[in-house]
């Protein structure tokens, strides 16, 4: 995992964004047990409590949940993280149009590089 | 549950007023910042908390207690100036800390010199003050202490170990343990922050969780600072 932070923005929220991207990529298997609290801490590079604050947002985003005294796992909801997927690609999407727009390019333009640029653009 | 606790704290030098009427809670479990430009207060504070200066008027309490001896044994406190004896060698140094503190946990110290490269049989004289630096802060950390007070520990320091002193700050910090950290470094420090308080002319301008600030103001830490305290 990466642990470059910006740090314009709260902490935890972009280490929601990263174990949520950990999670949809599937590098944290569904069911999968995910570290403690400490460990992640420890691995981020981060303090314990702001860990914490991502892990209980991410709960609420029902991505994981607690198996009372046995920690933490990630969700067996496949639906659960196919539509969070989709969101997040959406994101990608309207940020590559919009892009294109500020540099003049319209959408059926945009779409047809996007077609050309990405034969040799994906690694 | 508090760990520390000041209430209407004030200091005078020569009736010049250096801190008034400071009030301030630091629970346990946290990583605190004191940030403020030089001469606002800090370090005024961080003597008065280790009781090495008496309060003009008011109180602080630790672990709802005056300082004193038992405030003592549980503060781990990291001043801006080293007071090591020169002509020891660190060996020696480590044998003394372990003497001196029941919470001195010496395979540690060991350990971390270790990971420092600093060679155990070098006199503190022969050292560079940045190398002294490193020493004072893993006898610091070294302690299992309750509260580690840290004065400006990264002024000396070069960025790929204060980066190290980050890592062993937070992999050191447990549940029961709380960090107070005075600095004007705020950049690099500010990812393991979990509240910032800003000190401004003796008064305390500002107390926030540093992820609610940063949501607030678009900013990082050091950019509101920067912005505060522009000359």
């Amino acid at each position: 995992m990466d642990k470059i932070f910006n740090n314009d923005r709260p902490i935890y929220i972009q280490l929601v964004e990263m174990i949520r991207i950990e999670i949809v990529s599937g590098k944290f298997k569904k069911g999968q047990k995910i570290p403690s609290v400490r460990e992640l801490a420890l691995i981020m590079k981060v303090n314990p409590n702001t860990m914490q604050k991502a892990l209980v947002e991410l709960e609420n985003e029902h991505l994981i949940y607690t198996e009372r005294t046995n920690g933490k796992y990630v969700t067996e909801d496949e639906k659960m993280i196919e539509k969070i997927k989709r969101e997040l690609a959406n994101k990608i999407v309207n940020n590559y149009l919009n892009s294109m727009k500020n540099i003049g390019i319209d959408y059926d333009l945009a779409i047809k590089y996007l077609q050309e640029g990405g034969k040799d653009g994906i690694s | 549950m508090e760990l520390v606790k000041c209430n209407n704290l004030c200091k005078e030098f020569d009736g010049k007023q250096i801190l008034s009427n400071i009030n301030l809670t630091i629970q346990k479990g946290n990583i605190v910042g004191l940030l403020g430009k030089n001469g606002m207060g800090k370090t005024t504070l961080i003597k008065l908390i280790n009781d090495l200066l008496i309060p003009t008027s008011g109180e602080i309490l630790i672990n709802g207690e005056k300082p004193g001896i038992n405030s003592k044994k549980i503060i781990s406190y990291l001043p801006e100036r080293t007071y090591l004896d020169k002509s020891m060698k660190v060996s020696q140094i480590i044998t003394f800390f372990d003497k001196f503190y029941d919470n001195f946990n010496k395979e540690k110290a060991i350990r971390l010199l270790k990971d420092l490269d600093l060679d155990i049989n070098l006199k503190i004289s022969k050292m560079s003050k940045g190398m002294q630096e490193k020493l004072q802060l893993i006898l610091v950390m070294s302690r299992e202490a309750e509260l580690y007070i840290l004065d400006e520990p990264l002024g000396g320091v070069d960025p790929a170990t204060r980066d190290y002193i980050l890592d062993t700050i937070l992999s050191n910090f447990n549940e029961e343990a709380s960090v107070i950290i005075s600095t004007h470094i705020i950049s690099d420090i500010e990812r393991i922050l979990d509240e910032v308080i800003f000190v401004d002319k003796g008064k305390i301008v500002l107390t926030s969780s540093t992820d609610k600030l940063r949501e607030k103001e678009n900013a990082s830490i050091d950019e509101i600072f920067r912005r505060y305290f522009k000359c």
